[in-house]
């Protein structure tokens, strides 16, 4: 149970960048961090004449996202103009969809391998296409308000998705975004790089309060600005709060007269959202059809390619991996986190080392560690799935035990050679048994007190044998020399 | 008849005999445009060096047996609502005067190509929208037949150079008559194709959904001529039609047979003047007794056609417009003005401790795009953008756009059904001929009624042509409006050529 009296109640519209060359009216790039002003073209920054001619990949994208986010595709769609002012919006009008959206009525399933929340299935609402708008820079250093303006984004084709106020927690805010954003990559919809804005979050938030008259909801907040998964989680906690005290100090609720809804922004620094429209008036955005472009028909035969098409989802691999290899929720979640080459890798290295549990645990643990460690991705890392397999069949086979197979793998990784090689190197061979029997009785037989105490009912004296069998030899195998030696001593 | 009183291809059939060369053409207009423009003003700009430095270059490359582009060396004006790469182009508005594109529109390049030379470029009222070019922010233009009178518009100056010997040919645009009307005004002929027939890129927009570029000439074959070569399939505007483009002076002189011709009854109504209804019946026996049957019909939507388009043009212009914000390009307030007037209105409300006001003052912005546009913009510009942002606002959209949506598709219902029965409507250009110049420039909607007969084509998004037919008592041209199906230009061409094969009104010259 939660331990404050109301519920979270969170939307969120998510805006994310195509990963396609040109923008989505004309051929200008949209390669991130370029001089200022060197991608545009008469189309992009609204020059008097110009015209726009929609981009088929950006649309073809755009299905595929909706499509994998099980949204139904209607046949018929088309363009819009929302029309503002603002300095980076140089044609007065951003072209995007309003009332026929080339999607709608999706949902995206959500789940906690922490079991934190209950899987459930998050509405989306409409997924539309549209075109980003310029970036206004503004320097008011020395006290003298200056504001640059770069248009290079202007014209980037960016997929708006907006999810049904289904979300209860900040838990549930996070699994949605990982969800999503994993989701899109596989696809290779989007690179959804929070730090070079190709995903930005808007959130609308409220919660329901639990009294003795029933629910109470609070006015809608809309949070804008976050910038990173953190952000938002903080962002959440702190405005459902602040709608609980305001509540409490006003009584306020939503529909109210007098109530709107309000756009606030996140300060991090501080902690706290701010009030960023107080206004009472909604915009008008004038939206109209485009007169410049032509409505796009999407038939069902399009559809069902594109579907056909489709690369495997996140859920449905982590669905595959638990039951084809065995292993858990928690596991296949982090391997299908970091990408789709990660479980490639992974599958290789469970079907070469004949253990889905093991391969798991090597690439999970060890694996996972070197990369944070060495700030290394996938493709850095020097031991191909063949190698590592490898090493795990070792140890499943019980040819090394598992810390020296830690060591191998140690070599192995620094000196990019295979576990043979590692092995050899490090001095490791499997110890012939008439060797570990010499050993263990040599032993058994330096050391009385042990045996008596063995004798006497304490097993785990045994262990110290071990450790000496081990300086005479490194690659004894703890638990052949633990079994060797009982049996010797039981024989006694 | 003098050099420039001949129509286009006749001159261009003594170019490509060398019987004469472009620069003496280019010398020939550039004299009468030096004697005459002082008084027709038809030009907004003329670079007379450049054009005759490319007809020296055509020229030379005829001397030396080289393939010719189509219009191998004949002068053409352009409408100022063309984008030309490195001339200043205005739309005759001040928000543009100091804008120099970076591109040519595709249709200036299509010329380019066809070794046009450029000869200048025309005024027209801002942004297109007028019926008699003195919403020009720079200066009016006259009508050669009667310098007291309106060349019509917005393609006043296009049509006027034409009418007064200055070019042989010109491109117009048309939303909703422009150029037709002024063709009826000034004696000239004028086309109007089909929407999608001509690419609109690099022409600045107006109402985009109505727009279409045009040529103007003397005769029908000159505007085959000039359509032929601008016509056609553009990738860069996905509104252009992807059909191939006939060759319509090659099918021009072939007569058309079993012509049938709608009459709307609508088009005779009260307010059309009985000497152009005359011109109007006779031409229609001119083409009976070419062996044309005619029938009479109604369009019953098309009393709707001022209304609909006067939502519609204006919802789109409030959007276009929308980027001449003194921010990236083009004129801008002067900007201490502007932050020493705010910083002054500040005080003073501080002053007088008036909170409200003072919470509602701009920010610099908000009145950089306020004084920007305030100054930027005439008149007539500023009462459609008005009009169109109040019809496309919330709670409005739904009864006047959406309406008018609606109404449209009623009145190209009207076509559409017409043409079921007829090969063409025929009819007036306009209700009457050319005004005084300041006659109508207080009555927004007086004005706006010139468009009666013009505005519905656009509508329906199809071709129309205006073609001279008679002259009034005091001298004043007269145009005879045909209207045909969709991408029927050809057979429209061949119909207007039949008619200028039978009459003569189209060779008659002002005398200047």
């Amino acid at each position: 149970m939660p331990d404050h009296p109301y519920d979270l109640i969170v939307g969120l519209e998510t805006h994310v960048q195509l990963l396609t060359d040109s923008k989505l009216f004309c051929g200008c790039s949209t390669a991130f961090g370029a001089p200022p002003n060197t991608q545009t073209c008469p189309v992009c920054i609204g020059l008097p004449g110009s015209l726009p001619v929609m981009n088929r990949e950006a649309f073809r994208l755009g299905l595929v996202a909706a499509i994998a986010l099980n949204c139904e595709i209607p046949q018929f769609t088309k363009w819009d103009r929302k029309q503002y002012y603002y300095p980076d919006l140089p044609k007065g009008y951003q072209i995007s969809q309003y009332d026929l959206p080339m999607s709608q009525k999706g949902w995206l399933e959500i789940s906690d391998p922490k079991g934190r929340f209950a899987a459930k299935k998050v509405g989306i609402i409409r997924a539309h296409l549209e075109e980003d708008a310029g970036k206004s820079l503004h320097d008011e250093a020395a006290g003298k308000a200056d504001s640059r303006i770069d248009l290079n984004r202007t014209g980037t084709p960016l997929l708006e998705i907006v999810s049904a106020p289904d979300i209860r927690s900040t838990e549930e805010t996070r699994a949605y975004l990982t969800e999503l954003k994993l989701l899109l990559t596989y696809l290779n919809v989007s690179d959804c790089n929070m730090q070079e804005g190709s995903l930005r979050v808007d959130a609308n938030v409220n919660i329901h309060i639990h009294t003795p008259q029933g629910k109470i909801a609070t006015p809608i907040v809309e949070i804008k600005n976050l910038n990173s998964f953190r952000f938002i989680e903080r962002a959440l906690a702190y405005e459902a709060k602040r709608q609980f005290d305001a509540w409490q100090e006003t009584g306020r609720k939503m529909g109210d007269p007098g109530t709107f809804k309000q756009t606030r922004g996140w300060d991090d620094a501080e902690g706290v959202t701010f009030s960023q429209r107080e206004k009472e008036e909604s915009s008008d955005y004038r939206y109209f059809p485009d007169p410049d472009l032509c409505p796009v028909r999407t038939p069902t035969a399009e559809v069902q390619k594109v579907r056909g098409g489709l690369a495997e989802l996140p859920a449905a691999i982590r669905h595959r991996l638990e039951k084809s290899h065995g292993i858990t929720p928690y596991d296949s979640d982090v391997i299908v986190a970091q990408g789709r080459p990660l479980v490639d890798y992974y599958e290789e290295v469970a079907r070469i080392g004949g253990d889905g549990k093991k391969a798991a645990n090597w690439v999970t643990q060890e694996l996972l560690r070197v990369l944070n460690e060495r700030n290394w991705s996938l493709a850095q890392f020097p031991l191909t799935a063949a190698a590592l397999g490898e090493l795990v069949k070792l140890v499943v086979a019980g040819e090394i035990e598992i810390t020296r197979a830690k060591e191998v793998f140690n070599d192995m990784v620094a000196h990019k050679r295979s576990a043979g090689e590692s092995m050899a190197a490090l001095g490791i061979a499997k110890v012939d048994t008439s060797e570990l029997e010499a050993i263990c009785r040599e032993i058994v037989a330096a050391n009385p007190k042990i045996v008596a105490d063995v004798k006497a009912g304490k097993q785990q004296a045994v262990g110290a044998l071990v450790g000496q069998a081990k300086k005479k030899n490194p690659n004894a195998n703890p638990n052949d020399v633990r079994r060797i030696c009982l049996e010797i001593i039981g024989g006694m | 008849m003098s050099l420039t009183d001949r129509p286009a291809t006749d001159l261009l059939r003594d170019l490509s005999a060398r019987k004469i060369s472009s620069v003496e053409l280019v010398k020939a207009y550039a004299e009468r445009i030096r004697r005459f423009d002082g008084q027709i003003k038809a030009f907004l700009h003329l670079d007379i060096d450049a054009a005759l430095a490319k007809a020296r270059e055509i020229d030379a490359r005829r001397a030396a047996g080289q393939p010719m582009g189509k219009l191998g060396g004949l002068p053409v004006a352009i409408k100022d609502v063309l984008c030309t790469q490195g001339i200043r182009t205005t739309c005759a508005s001040k928000i543009l005067e100091n804008f120099v594109p970076p591109y040519d529109a595709t249709v200036v390049r299509k010329l380019k190509e066809a070794d046009a030379v450029i000869i200048g470029k025309t005024n027209m009222d801002e942004f297109a929208m007028g019926g008699s070019t003195e919403n020009s922010a720079y200066f009016k233009t006259t009508n050669p037949w009667d310098t007291s009178r309106v060349p019509g518009g917005s393609s006043g100056g296009a049509a006027a150079c034409l009418a007064a010997g200055m070019a042989p040919l010109s491109i117009g645009t048309d939303t909703g008559g422009s150029i037709r009307q002024p063709a009826a005004f000034c004696g000239v002929t004028g086309l109007k194709p089909t929407y999608g027939r001509v690419s609109r890129y690099g022409l600045v927009a107006f109402a985009s959904s109505l727009d279409q570029i045009g040529p103007l000439g003397h005769t029908a074959e000159d505007c085959a001529l000039l359509l032929e070569t601008i016509a056609g399939h553009d990738p860069r505007d996905s509104t252009s039609a992807d059909l191939p483009v006939p060759q319509y002076t090659a099918s021009l002189s072939q007569p058309l047979q079993g012509l049938k011709l709608g009459l709307v009854r609508e088009h005779f109504g009260p307010g059309l003047d009985s000497e152009i209804e005359a011109a109007v019946r006779e031409a229609v026996k001119d083409y009976q007794s070419l062996g044309a049957t005619v029938k009479e019909l109604s369009m019953p939507h098309s009393k709707y056609g001022i209304a609909t388009y006067y939502i519609i043009a204006p919802s789109e212009a409030s959007s276009n417009l929308a980027r001449y914000d003194g921010v990236h390009y083009g004129y801008r307030t002067d900007e201490k003005a502007m932050l020493d007037e705010l910083a002054a209105k500040q005080k003073q409300l501080e002053s007088a401790q008036d909170a409200k006001k003072l919470a509602q003052l701009d920010t610099p912005l908000i009145r950089l795009y306020r004084k920007t546009r305030a100054e930027g913009f005439g008149p007539e510009v500023k009462r459609r953008i008005m009009l169109g942002t109040y019809t496309l606002s919330a709670g409005y959209y739904d009864a006047y756009y959406l309406k008018a949506l609606k109404v449209r598709r009623l009145i190209r219902q009207d076509y559409d059904k017409a043409f079921e029965e007829v090969d063409f409507v025929v009819g007036p250009t306009t209700p009457s001929p050319a005004f005084k110049l300041g006659e109508k420039t207080d009555d927004p909607l007086a004005m706006y009624l010139e468009d009666l007969y013009t505005v519905t084509l656009n509508l329906a998004g199809l071709g129309g042509i205006s073609v001279p037919c008679g002259f009034t008592k005091s001298g004043l041209p007269i145009g005879l409006q045909l209207q045909c199906r969709p991408f029927d230009e050809e057979r429209l061409l061949q119909a207007a050529a039949m008619y200028q094969r039978a009459t003569d009104w189209h060779t008659k010259r002002p005398s200047l």
